[in-house]
């Protein structure tokens, strides 16, 4: 009984407050360009369907091959990084004010530098930017959270320095580097939606310009059907690299 | 005391830490295939001691004599330190891998290591799977696979219950028996030093110096009710008295 109330106290939560939105916008007449009331956000949804889910392909596709650039770049520099404590400290502010400049600065000028006419390539560009951080910086700790003791192991063995890297480091790295995809996974959508945002010409045809689309038109409730697809699109997302993660970490682990 | 010639020494060995002497003015001759137990207080460089001879740290002053060469050394950690991704035997077979071995000879030698401590049939579990007795095992699988000269032993039972060390200390001598590695490890527990070693060395505490040696009696391996016998007791309080006598220095 418990278990169950668990379970449906989310959607009775939803349930509940999508309910007073409605009663709301009935009650007090609010209009709908400046509210849409759940069933017009609804009613957006199944009429536009076709293109919400062409616009979330758009947007999940140009993520995620985002993320595959990302992880095949952040865990070789890693692995460069980790042969050569010179290279590391030569790397590292370069890393970190590139990691704090808000993407959304870098992405007029990588617009620029990708074309008006390729605004794909500056989604991708964009979305690999900030996809690239939490995977670099997972992969590096990784490669450097070798229990000492195993590290002597090596060392009484006399190991040379590939087997270290290929038999000690890296696999240790493993754990560090599942969860960095994870939440990399999360920012290179975030990332690829701010790129549309910048992009902002109907030749990119993503979630986000549907978002602003709508928006130049006052047309509220199709703005949330856009966003509730954006919100969803991000929790499947989400909940298929925890499996992943998951998956992975019982290979590693045995069980 | 050693018999015969030394396969590792110690020769005046002194190591500094940045905060302070760790350990010295300190010397200790290991002979081929005799057991050596090293105890006193926490601190008092053991394990520094330990590690000098495994060839892991360089003395500050002093010289360290190792006969024995790569591949025939073996220490075990106080925990087990098995690489979590990898088997039992993938574990056990690490020596040999690194040394270079071909990974069919490799691994008919971990499934040897394994059946010798009484793992034959756990060869492809991860070491999550495993207890810490079993975990130990393993890890003294790991030491013995490459049939090493000198083994060194890390307080090796310090976190395993009652039971599972005594049956652990039976299973060292009894795979000693076979191989006749020379043995040194280390200890804060007595009992343990005196069940295990041929020869026990006290240290005062640090900077480590020899308090006392006490040469242990009775065959090895120990006999049954060999822990009530008289001459273990006897063993046993000489032994307390002089690391009591350390710990005042």
């Amino acid at each position: 009984m418990k278990r169950v109330v668990e379970l449906f106290a989310p959607v009775m939560l939803i349930a509940v407050l999508l309910g007073a939105w409605e009663f709301a916008c009935r009650a007090l007449a609010v209009p709908s360009y400046f509210l849409a009331p759940p069933s017009a956000i609804g009613a957006s949804l199944v009429a536009d369907s076709p293109g919400l889910l062409k616009a979330a392909w758009y947007t999940v596709s140009n993520a995620l091959l985002a993320l595959m650039i990302a992880s095949l770049l952040a865990q070789a520099l890693a692995l460069t990084v980790t042969l050569s404590p010179i290279l590391e400290r030569a790397v590292q502010p370069l890393t970190v004010v590139l990691q704090v400049t808000p993407v959304i600065a870098i992405a007029p000028l990588v617009n620029i530098w990708a074309g008006t006419d390729h605004p794909g390539r500056a989604i991708v560009a964009l979305a690999t930017i900030v996809a690239f951080f939490p995977i670099y910086s997972g992969a590096v700790t990784g490669l450097r959270a070798v229990d000492p003791d195993l590290m002597r192991l090596f060392d009484l063995y006399g190991a040379t320095r590939l087997q270290r890297l290929t038999r000690l480091r890296a696999p240790s790295a493993v754990p560090f580097v599942l969860e960095g995809h994870k939440v990399a996974a999360g920012l290179a959508i975030v990332g690829a939606v701010v790129a549309e945002f910048v992009a902002g010409s109907g030749k990119v045809q993503g979630l986000a310009w549907r978002i602003l689309d709508a928006g130049y038109r006052l047309q509220t409730a199709r703005m949330f059907a856009a966003l509730f697809v954006l919100g969803a699109m991000g929790a499947v997302l989400y909940a298929l690299l925890q499996a992943a993660e998951r998956t992975g970490l019982r290979w590693w682990r045995g069980r | 005391m050693s018999q015969g010639a030394n396969i590792a020494a110690l020769e005046d060995v002194g190591v500094d830490y940045p905060r302070g002497p760790a350990l010295g003015p300190f010397s200790l001759g290991i002979g081929a295939g005799e057991i050596v137990a090293l105890v006193g207080p926490s601190g008092c460089g053991k394990s520094t001691a330990l590690r000098l001879l495994a060839g892991l740290e360089a003395p500050t002053r002093g010289k360290v004599v190792r006969a024995a060469g790569r591949g025939e050394t073996a220490v075990v950690f106080q925990t087990p330190t098995l690489a979590p991704w990898l088997s039992a035997r993938g574990n056990a077979a690490l020596p040999l891998e690194l040394a270079g071995r071909p990974r069919a000879a490799a691994t008919e030698r971990a499934d040897a290591a394994l059946a010798r401590v009484g793992l034959a049939g756990a060869e492809a579990a991860r070491p999550a799977q495993l207890s810490g007795g079993m975990a130990m095992r393993v890890s003294l699988a790991r030491a013995l696979v490459t049939e090493p000269k000198l083994l060194l032993l890390d307080e090796p039972f310090a976190a395993l219950d009652e039971i599972t060390r005594r049956g652990l200390a039976d299973d060292v001598l009894r795979l000693w028996a076979d191989i006749r590695p020379a043995i040194v490890f280390v200890t804060h527990n007595v009992e343990e030093a005196v069940y295990m070693a041929s020869r026990v060395v006290v240290m005062s505490r640090g900077p480590g110096r020899t308090a006392g040696e006490i040469a242990v009696e009775g065959p090895l391996p120990r006999p049954p009710g060999f822990r009530t016998s008289e001459l273990f007791r006897a063993t046993v309080e000489t032994v307390s008295h002089a690391l009591a006598g350390g710990m005042a220095a």
